[in-house]
């Protein structure tokens, strides 16, 4: 066991946790913040995806005792006073989502990707969504989300 | 002002839940007290077990209960079972082996379930799962669909491993017909053998209340109530009025949580046992390994032709892998569901279909997406098109020339379609993909060293199911209606309760975009519910393309009560006759006049029949008070929607890697409620669909462990798989509900593997199987030019 403090969508957090806690167990085990979804146990399916000090990352693959004084953006912590944020309000006008599940992972993503590329061209966005799937929109309105989000932002 | 409603790209009521992490799906879920539960499963194909020791497991820490199938059946729990009987051409029922929940001295697929552990933790769970001792003897599995006919008897009395061998058509005619063609075709097909893969993984917790006596199940399902009634009927866990199955968000279906599963039996009885939570969540490898798979026929498929191109009659022969058992709708989906689309849309003198189905040592499979219809929609797709190919006419030309043309239509097999236009779609389609500039595209493909293919596929498919007398005219028992309950509150906004569930299909949007239309109160104030047996009455559920054409149909027959009842009220209220008020965008108006009452009054008023003026009670002799109607719908008849795919495919002549380059697609759904969903809808099919032509395959090795078991290994299409799907509609209404709505969830999965495979075959010239992965295409290119250097 050891003691892990984090800042978790702005609100800081610390809990005695086992050695080998997961990222993604801490947040929806421990927390109860189950925006953060778990669909594979490979890594693969990118569901878990959270940002970590700014970047995003699959929380399946990280111990929440090695990220100690980060700060942690989920799903939950995206949208600002009640105001969703525009990659939010993209995938809601464009129906980027259906059954909601890769959802929260492929926001997060899809947020980061426009951190780093702010007019990503749809081969961009395509290729930087690779590690996170979706079963429902065969990603066409998500892509066409993501650019719609980018021209808002 | 209310009717733009139909029609209207209405953004989506679930979704800001679900885009803020409030979703709240089954593993979301933890209940005070709750234990963990972890199964113990087969690592064997096929085996038998002498013993199952658990003594050294139940002393592990945290261990509360672990049971086995021998405690399930000194409690009289039932097998799970398969929801239609199938007949067999020579009079017999199909033959089911049992299906205990829990193995009972024998495994059947590698993942068949043997015992399961609860714990304090999942970890101790999953540690003390380790220690449970399992003596098999392992037996030769039966793996390949193709062979099991030849192959040693799985079960006793199940010979040949032949469940069923059920014909469709006429025999005799058909024969008749091949005997005077000019020409034949014939193809020998595989449909391989699908994983579902909905994102959120299967899980389900039990909950009894022994105070009350009340089971609570919550399970990821396409259908509670079905579950329930299987379970309370066929399992015996608990009787139906103490029992409630709640499906919260389900995170996609595609027929994979249509069953109610060994691990919803188990959970639900264990909870009852130790008077407990239990909670158990499917890890990824457990979904691969005991979701129910999808497809998996093995065809050989015949044509007969005219020499001018006119299609007199088809035969096929088509072996269904039904896996280790028969599910709820595992007998179903390769005979009521397939066999009657293997005319297409074609005008077809003459049919006949002989579908063998098959035990093998492999997970059973059940409807998949489409559901038989993609597998009919395969084989008569690239029939047809080896057919135009051998008789040297275009694509599109044959295919005009063999279309229905006149409406209603009765096939030769089953189906009546009650409407379409199928040259339409198809001219739609060739404009919209700029069919006849494709040579110069397949030129400037070449100049990169690429090769380019063109391929169609023009489906027919069977939605809405299903409507009884016509599912029970061919043989089965029961048909498939659905409920709905439209509630006005006091206050005079609405509950819809409906039996349908959605599980990504948008039903909180499209049902209260239909209720507003019809009541004329803003969507706002409209609230589907669905989902929970404990609220509104016992419906079906969604699969098969059913939910807005059978489902979206009661709802309107629910609201069309409301208003009549709502008529004589107002009527009342207005001092008026109920034949002279009319209703319209939510209110009720005396003819000729500007007297009027909003339905929000006439609701209020129901429920609260005070004095109005000098009325003393708005509510007419013999009518109750309260504003709430239910109804239960049967369609007459199937939907039939249609459309063309053209796919255009690349191909690296070096690596074999082959990409989709260019889709275009024209669907008749007839009337479109929300084209935004619709459009998602079939972009998602379309995907599935492509995944199956080029990506996805389960592959079990010969001695039955499946290899394809993980995202690492199982080739899920990823956003790189995909150019922009291109779309067009065109509508010629349904005649069997109101709605005039066809269905549109499968429609993409049933079209596209045929008019990629299609695609592929022209661009490489020579035949190939799903899925053509860059090895088999690249091996395919290797042995072409190897036979042109020996020729």
């Amino acid at each position: 066991m050891q003691k892990v403090s984090l800042e978790i969508n702005g609100k800081k957090v610390s809990r005695e946790i086992e050695d080998h806690t997961l990222l993604s167990t801490l947040l929806r085990d421990i927390l109860s913040l189950t925006g953060t979804h778990i669909g594979c146990d490979t890594s693969q399916c990118g569901a878990c995806v959270v940002h970590v000090d700014g970047k995003s990352v699959k929380s399946c693959t990280l111990f929440a005792a090695d990220i100690h004084g980060s700060k942690v953006t989920t799903i939950e912590g995206l949208a600002n006073n009640g105001k969703m944020h525009p990659m939010q309000e993209a995938f809601k006008k464009l129906h980027g989502l259906q059954c909601g599940f890769c959802t929260p992972g492929m926001v997060m993503s899809a947020v980061d990707l426009l951190k780093n590329n702010k007019k990503p061209s749809d081969q961009e966005i395509r290729d930087w969504l690779e590690g996170n799937i979706c079963r429902c929109t065969g990603y066409q309105n998500i892509v066409a989300a993501v650019k719609e989000a980018a021209s808002k932002m | 002002m209310a009717s733009s409603l139909i029609g209207s790209r209405v953004e989506r009521k679930e979704d800001k839940k679900f885009l803020t992490g409030k979703g709240r799906y089954t593993a979301d879920i933890n209940l005070a007290n709750q234990t963990y539960a972890y199964f113990v499963r087969s690592p064997h194909a096929r085996a038998t077990i002498s013993k199952v020791d658990i003594s050294k497991a139940s002393n592990a820490p945290g261990v509360v209960k672990i049971l086995t199938g021998d405690d399930l059946a000194k409690d009289k729990i039932g097998g799970l079972i398969a929801g239609w009987k199938i007949v067999s051409q020579d009079g017999t029922d199909m033959k089911c082996p049992p299906h205990p929940p829990l193995a009972n001295k024998a495994v059947n697929f590698v993942g068949d379930h043997v015992a399961i552990v609860i714990a304090e933790t999942l970890d101790q769970a999953k540690d003390a799962a380790e220690k449970v001792r399992v003596n098999y003897k392992v037996l030769k599995a039966v793996v390949n669909t193709g062979d099991a006919l030849n192959s040693k008897a799985i079960y006793d009395g199940i010979d040949k491993n032949l469940s069923f061998d059920f014909l469709l058509g006429d025999k005799g005619k058909t024969d008749e017909a091949f005997s005077k063609a000019d020409k034949i075709v014939k193809l020998d097909l595989v449909n391989n053998r699908l994983i579902p893969n909905a994102m959120e993984p299967r899980a389900a917790i039990g909950d009894y209340n022994s105070s009350s006596e009340e089971l609570t199940l919550y399970t990821a399902s396409q259908n509670p109530h079905l579950s329930r009634l299987i379970l309370s009927a066929f399992n015996a866990v608990h009787p139906e009025h103490k029992f409630r199955i709640v499906a919260p968000d389900v995170g996609g279906g595609f027929g994979s949580k249509i069953n109610a599963y060994a691990e919803d039996a188990v959970v639900a009885w264990a909870s009852k046992k130790i008077e407990r939570p239990v909670k158990w969540v499917a890890e990824r490898s457990e979904s691969f390994l005991s979701d129910n798979h999808g497809r998996d026929h093995v065809t050989h498929v015949e044509l007969a032709l005219k020499n001018d191109g006119k299609i007199t009659a088809i035969r096929v022969d088509t072996i269904a892998n039904l896996g280790a058992y028969a599910l709820v709708l595992g007998t179903v989906t390769p005979t009521y569901l397939y066999a009657p689309l293997l005319v297409g849309p074609y005008d077809i003198p003459t049919a006949c279909c002989n579908v063998k189905a098959v035990y093998t040592n492999t997970a059973p499979t059940d409807a998949y997406r489409g559901a038989g219809r993609p597998e009919a929609t395969y084989v008569v797709e690239r029939i047809v098109t080896e057919a135009a190919k051998e008789i040297g006419m275009d694509q599109a030309e044959f295919r005009k020339k063999n279309f229905i043309n006149k409406f209603p239509h009765q096939q030769c097999l089953v189906h009546n379609i009650d409407s379409g236009d199928y040259h339409a779609h198809l001219d739609k389609a060739l404009e919209l993909s700029d069919y006849k500039n494709f040579e110069n595209r397949r030129s400037q493909s070449s100049a990169k060293g690429k090769l380019r293919g063109i391929g169609f596929s023009t489906y027919l498919e069977a939605c809405g199911v299903a409507p009884s007398a016509v599912v029970m005219s061919i043989g089965a028992g029961v048909g498939l209606w659905e409920s709905a309950e439209v509630r006005f509150n006091a206050t005079g906004n609405i509950s819809v309760f409906t039996g349908t569930h959605s599980h990504g299909q948008s039903h909180d949007t499209t049902f209260a975009q239909i209720v507003g239309d019809r009541l004329g109160v803003p969507i706002e104030n409209i609230d589907i519910v669905h989902g929970d047996t404990d609220k509104g009455p016992f419906g079906m559920g969604t699969y098969g393309s059913r939910s807005l054409a059978v489902g979206g149909t009661a709802i309107v027959k629910a609201c069309d009560k409301i208003i009549e009842k709502g008529r004589k009220v107002a009527a009342k209220m207005l001092e008026a006759k109920p034949e002279d008020v009319d209703f319209k965008d939510g209110e009720f108006i005396v003819k000729n006049s500007n007297k009027k009452k909003t339905i929000g009054e006439v609701a209020f008023a129901c429920y609260l029949p005070g004095t109005f003026g000098d009325i003393k009670s708005p509510l007419p002799e013999g009518v109750e008070p309260g504003l709430m109607e239910t109804s239960f719908f049967d369609p007459s008849n199937f939907s039939f929607p249609a459309g063309s795919h053209i796919c255009e495919v690349e191909v690296d002549q070096d690596t074999g890697e082959t990409k989709v380059v260019k889709y275009t697609v024209v669907d008749d759904f007839g009337t479109v409620i929300n084209p935004l969903i619709v459009e998602g809808q079939v972009h998602g099919g379309v995907a599935q669909g492509i995944g199956q032509a080029l990506y996805e395959n389960a592959h079990y090795d010969e001695s039955g462990q499946l290899i394809t078991a993980s995202y690492m290994d199982y080739t899920m299409p990823r956003a790189d798989n995909f150019p922009e799907i291109k779309l067009g509609f065109t509508s010629t209404p349904a005649t069997s509900n109101p709605l005039g709505a066809k269905g549109c969830g499968e429609a993409g999965t049933i079209a596209a593997p045929a008019a990629v495979m299609n695609a592929v075959i022209d661009a490489i010239d020579t035949d190939i199987s799903m899925p053509a992965t860059s090895e088999k295409v690249c091996n395919a290119l290797q042995k072409n030019k190897k036979n042109k250097e020996a020729a």
